[in-house]
């Protein structure tokens, strides 16, 4: 069963168009993972999506409810199905309340009061593995990983069916960010939960997605599930973005795709296909503005998409 | 053999903070050679940053020399004075910091800011300039005339950080502090700033000490690695030794810990529980002992001293020794 289903979302800031119509489904029970490079729209997108960015054209559906273009008031219900986690843990939370405060404030602004607020505050901190007498620390008291943890509690404490995470191991260390990542697949086991997650780190998404898709520009390039788009990549970004992460290892063989130039501005985009600025195997057909291809769950982008 | 270009040994340092005695370095030691590149791999908190303060005499007001020297070019920097100091910074050992937004002012334009760092150099104003484009277009940054009459807000993150490396290098400096250069970079700009340090290394013959937490980095751009761990170093060795024959169980969690080594799908990624020491307690033992799943009751009581385990592999762990009778 879908979930979200996203189809040609636009928005855009002034002149900048930030997404240029994207389209995706997240099902029920997946984790579909969002991988693109700074400024390629995913986060406005995630935004969009919590109702906090704005989106001129397309829909948001989720269960079949047409979310874009809702207001505040009428958006609030809908944000105890869908939470988002911020990308800096420790900025997203308010200096002035305690953890106890942080965690249980959805329940307080979704009138549920009529509840245990210490207790749940007790239960949530348990969840996410974190020792009670946490409630009572400030954000400022916190570790990276300790803030993320906070975080994903507050994230789940109205039992969403969808969780938007941004950038969810952004500046935390190797050793802490396998604990998170290893959390949120618990997590979404024990409560059924679906997952959203952006990222610009492709070795994690290897581990957490079952699909994903690849922005550039604002706009996918290529979709498809983790296997197929790991082993199979069509797209020349995909295939450049998929080489470039250095290995840890010396001798590793690098038959790297190194993409020269930097991403065009938003303000100036290419015409035809966005992405012949930087690609190595562009040719004149790429004037024109490729169509979206799918074969057998697999999309991609591209004229000459690679083998 | 030739002196090293730069040598560390035994350097302690401690913060007075409000909770007591903080040591943020323990006994560090280890050598950079003319046109090496050393890496400095740790997680947060290792005490990379003091560091290079230290290495610079950068430190700030609260911090306590305790012990230890270091030589830069047979010149004992810790009895150097303020003036000698600043004459060898940028000069002779330059930087690159991590976000090159911040250390580019942004008011002023990258020609200007690119002459200004001439300022000992006593050559016409023409030729700094001159010598502004050339470095530009070094570093890959083509139409440099242009460019140069720009602010740091006209250029892209990757470009700025291009920008940092050309003007770190503008002095011909004998040894590159480059501090988590890539950390702010997408992968793709990242590995065009790695091949470009590469290029220059070869072309300027500096040494270079690369500070990372990414170990796919450390092991394309270094020959040798320093992994350090709560302020101490506990493995020093060549990228080979340290990645192929790691000989402390930090280093061995560190690298079954990135995500970059697991090639298939893992239901669940390996981890290291549990967390740095609290740094302002007097601390017994081995400093990676809580944490360690390998560790014996010596690790409890004596602190394991950086031993030499063949040639250019040093590591501080009691695993590695006979075990004595006691």
């Amino acid at each position: 069963m879908t979930l979200l289903s996203v189809s040609n979302l636009k928005t855009s800031y002034g002149k900048t168009t930030v997404l240029t119509g994207v389209s995706f489904h997240v099902d029920e029970g997946e984790t579909y993972a969002l991988v693109g490079e700074s400024g390629s729209g995913k986060t406005t997108l995630i935004r969009a999506i919590a109702g906090l960015a704005p989106a001129q054209e397309g829909s948001i559906l989720f269960q079949g409810h047409e979310l874009r273009g809702l207001s505040d008031r009428k958006m609030r219900p809908f944000r105890k199905d869908i939470s988002l986690m911020f990308q800096d843990p420790v900025g997203s939370l308010s200096p002035r309340l305690t953890v106890g405060g942080l965690i249980t404030e959805p329940y307080r602004i979704q009138g549920m009061t009529n509840r245990d607020l210490n207790a749940e505050a007790a239960r949530l901190l348990e969840m996410v593995g974190l020792p009670a007498d946490m409630a009572g620390r400030y954000p400022f008291q916190l570790s990276g990983g300790q803030a993320r943890r906070v975080g994903v509690a507050r994230a789940l404490a109205l039992e969403p069916k969808l969780l938007l995470a941004d950038e969810p191991t952004a500046g935390l260390d190797v050793s802490v960010q396998g604990e998170l990542l290893n959390l949120l697949n618990d997590l979404r086991d024990q409560l059924g939960l679906s997952m959203l997650i952006i990222t610009h780190n492709l070795n994690i998404v290897r581990h957490v997605s079952d699909r994903m898709g690849i922005m550039y520009l604002g706009q996918l390039v290529e979709e498809g599930t983790t296997e197929d788009v790991f082993h199979h990549s069509k797209h020349p970004y995909t295939r450049a973005l998929l080489s470039a992460s250095p290995k840890p290892d010396p001798h590793a063989k690098m038959d790297r795709i190194i993409l020269h130039g930097d991403p065009p501005s938003l303000l100036k985009r290419p015409s035809g296909c966005e992405f012949r600025s930087r690609c190595p195997f562009a040719k004149d057909i790429c004037k024109d503005t490729p169509e979206w291809n799918e074969t057998h769950g697999h999309s991609v982008r591209c004229f000459i998409p690679l083998r | 053999m030739t002196t090293p270009l730069l040598q560390i040994d035994g350097v302690t340092i401690d913060y007075d903070t409000k909770k007591g005695n903080l040591r943020a370095l323990r006994d560090i030691s280890f050598d950079v050679n003319k046109g090496e590149i050393v890496g400095i791999v740790g997680e947060s908190g290792c005490g990379k940053s003091t560091l290079i303060s230290t290495i610079l005499q950068l430190l700030p007001q609260n911090a306590e020399w305790k012990k230890g020297a270091i030589h830069f070019k047979g010149k004992n920097l810790i009895a150097c004075n303020e003036k000698e100091m600043r004459d060898m910074r940028g000069k002779d050992i330059s930087v690159i910091f991590q976000d090159p937004m911040q250390s580019l002012n942004p008011v002023i334009t990258i020609g200007r800011q690119m002459v200004d760092i001439q300022h000992r150099s006593t050559s016409p104003y023409a030729e700094k300039w001159q010598k502004a484009i050339e470095m530009l277009s070094m570093v890959g940054i083509a139409d440099a005339e242009t460019r140069l009459k720009q602010h740091p807000f006209e250029f892209s993150g990757g470009m700025l950080q291009r920008i940092a490396i050309a003007m770190a290098l503008m002095s011909r400096p004998d040894l590159l502090i480059a501090d988590e250069p890539t950390t702010a970079l997408d992968a793709t700009l990242e590995v065009e700033i790695i091949k470009r340090l590469k290029d220059l290394h070869k072309e300027m013959e500096c040494s270079i000490l690369f500070i990372s937490h990414h170990l796919g980095v450390i092991a394309e751009l270094c020959q040798r690695v320093v992994v350090m761990y709560a302020g101490s170093v506990v493995e020093f060795g060549t990228v080979d030794e340290i990645f192929f024959n790691p000989k402390h169980p930090y280093t061995r969690r560190l690298i079954e810990c990135d995500p970059g080594h697991i090639k298939e799908r893992a239901k669940r990624l390996p981890t290291i529980p549990g967390e740095i020491p609290d740094l302002t307690e007097a601390l017994e033992g081995c400093i990676f002992q809580e944490r360690c799943s390998e560790s014996i009751a010596k690790c409890k009581t004596a602190t394991p001293p950086l031993v030499s385990l063949g040639q250019n592999h040093q590591a501080a762990c009691w695993l590695n020794h006979d075990q004595e009778p006691e």
